[in-house]
């Protein structure tokens, strides 16, 4: 039987293909040395290391029925997130992976599934909603509210009418649009009331900047969702991802390893601690 | 079904209305008509008297901003939104437009008509106002998250 690989080694995983999904967002596909597949679940993620700059956690975008294409998308906001934006069809980066605990696709079987992102924090999530959507008799109602700044950063432009029409509400807002915008315009807990799921038997899936998670969350538990089925994604830094380190440690959490998602039952508590 | 609903049923299923005793809502309902709002259309323009107060049961209505580069939408209504709270103070004058954005069902008040009830019976102006200020507060919460670049850091 072969060792099972040191997660502090990195991979090879070559580019096949990058497109610009907005101003300062990019989509990579990778495949790792001899098309190898990388299983993976819902809302985990890899270290992805552009040679000579860094490594940086960037949540795994793709489709879990189709291991061998690894998909991410990333924002370009420092050093190692541009270099990875920036990687052209042929570079290779390293790659350690996948980490982390996902999204909780499985309990949600049985239940409506209500799905809020804000900005870059679609990309964690459309591994649940290909999932949902390729398994669409075991779940409920389903709902994905979506903000963004303004219409030109909206990811995934082109897939939210197919996701639509294969059964699943897609409600987007942006906080300013001009009139050719026809969806809503207003922060994306305003959109909540318009979910058509009932609160009581929904799995809750949220990803965005914390300030945007941490107001969901309230304004989702005060209509009724309870906490426990409340389930957030903390994309805090990380360095090592396997629990080692203590860099991404949180309260008595460490999210590499316990998360980066978790209920907000169990982040509740730790939000009133500031600075943590 | 809606159609068979009266005017004081459909006031009583609007979430503005929510926990208000039955005597009001009959008060309330006495200023109150049904409309539809068509697309396209502008309810409200700004400057002009703000008469009207709308309770949306569906469709979208855009609150517009003029800018130079075009008008901009800064927030959209939507079922179980209010519409207009200039007719609330003097001098009785909408501050922005609102344009239908998708046809809308309504409740259309007459603003003359909720003030003068709401000045002669302070229970009614208190619950009211209660609700009034239950719509800003939730607008001014959102407007200050819409301020604070909830998305993330602008690359
Ligand atoms: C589990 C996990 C999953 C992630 N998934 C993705 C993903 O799918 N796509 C993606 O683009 N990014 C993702 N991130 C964030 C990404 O890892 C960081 O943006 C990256 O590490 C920043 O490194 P940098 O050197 O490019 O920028 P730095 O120079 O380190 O930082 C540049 C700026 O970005 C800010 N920043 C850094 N990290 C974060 C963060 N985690 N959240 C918000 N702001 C941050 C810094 O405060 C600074 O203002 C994820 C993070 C975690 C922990």
């Amino acid at each position: 039987m072969a060792l099972a690989p040191d997660p502090m080694l990195p991979r090879r995983a070559r580019v096949l293909a990058s497109r610009q999904d907005t101003r300062d967002t990019w989509t990579l596909e990778l495949e790792l040395d001899g098309a190898a597949p990388l299983p993976f679940a819902p809302g985990q993620f890899n270290m992805l290391w552009p040679f000579g700059v860094g490594e940086a956690p960037i949540s795994i975008c793709g489709d879990p029925a189709e291991p061998a294409r690894i998909v991410h998308t990333v924002r370009a906001v420092g050093a190692v997130s541009q270099a990875i934006a920036a990687a052209a069809p042929g570079a290779v980066l390293g790659l350690r992976g996948p980490f982390g605990h996902g999204w909780p696709t499985v309990q949600a079987i049985g239940h409506d599934v209500l799905i809020v992102a804000g900005g870059i924090g679609l990309a964690p999530l459309r591994p649940v909603i290909l999932e949902l959507l390729a398994h669409r008799g075991q779940y409920g109602r389903a709902a994905l509210l979506y903000g963004a700044r303004t219409p030109a950063d909206a990811l995934y432009g082109h897939e939210l009418d197919a996701w639509r029409a294969r059964g699943l509400q897609v409600l987007t807002t942006v906080d300013v649009a001009d009139r050719a915008w026809t969806g809503a315009v207003g922060v994306v807990t305003r959109l909540i009331p318009r979910a058509e799921v009932d609160p009581a038997r929904t799995v809750a899936m949220v990803c965005g900047p914390d300030v945007m998670m941490r107001f969901t969350a309230q304004e989702l538990t005060a209509r009724g969702f309870p906490a426990a089925r409340v389930h957030l994604s903390l994309e805090r830094n990380m360095r090592c991802a396997v629990a080692l380190c203590g860099h991404c440690q949180y309260g008595p959490t460490l999210l590499c390893r316990d998360g980066p998602v978790l209920t907000w039952e169990r982040l509740r508590p730790l939000t009133s601690v500031r600075e943590l | 079904m809606s159609e068979a609903l009266g005017l004081e049923d459909v006031l009583r299923e609007h979430p503005f209305t929510t926990g208000m005793r039955p005597e009001h809502l009959r008060e309330l309902a006495g200023c109150a008509r049904e409309v539809l709002l068509a697309a396209g259309t502008f309810p409200i323009r700004e400057g002009d008297a703000a008469d009207t107060f709308y309770a949306l049961r569906d469709g979208a209505v855009a609150i517009e901003v003029h800018a130079p580069s075009g008008p901009l939408v800064v927030q959209t209504l939507h079922a179980g939104d209010v519409l207009g709270w200039s007719w609330l103070f003097p001098p009785y004058r909408s501050a922005f437009d609102a344009r239908v954005v998708e046809p809308a069902r309504a409740l259309a008040f007459d603003a003359p008509c909720l003030r003068g009830k709401a000045e002669r019976d302070h229970e009614l102006g208190y619950a009211l106002m209660l609700r009034m200020a239950r719509v800003f507060t939730s607008r001014l919460a959102a407007t200050r998250l819409q301020l604070l670049d909830l998305y993330g850091p602008r690359a």
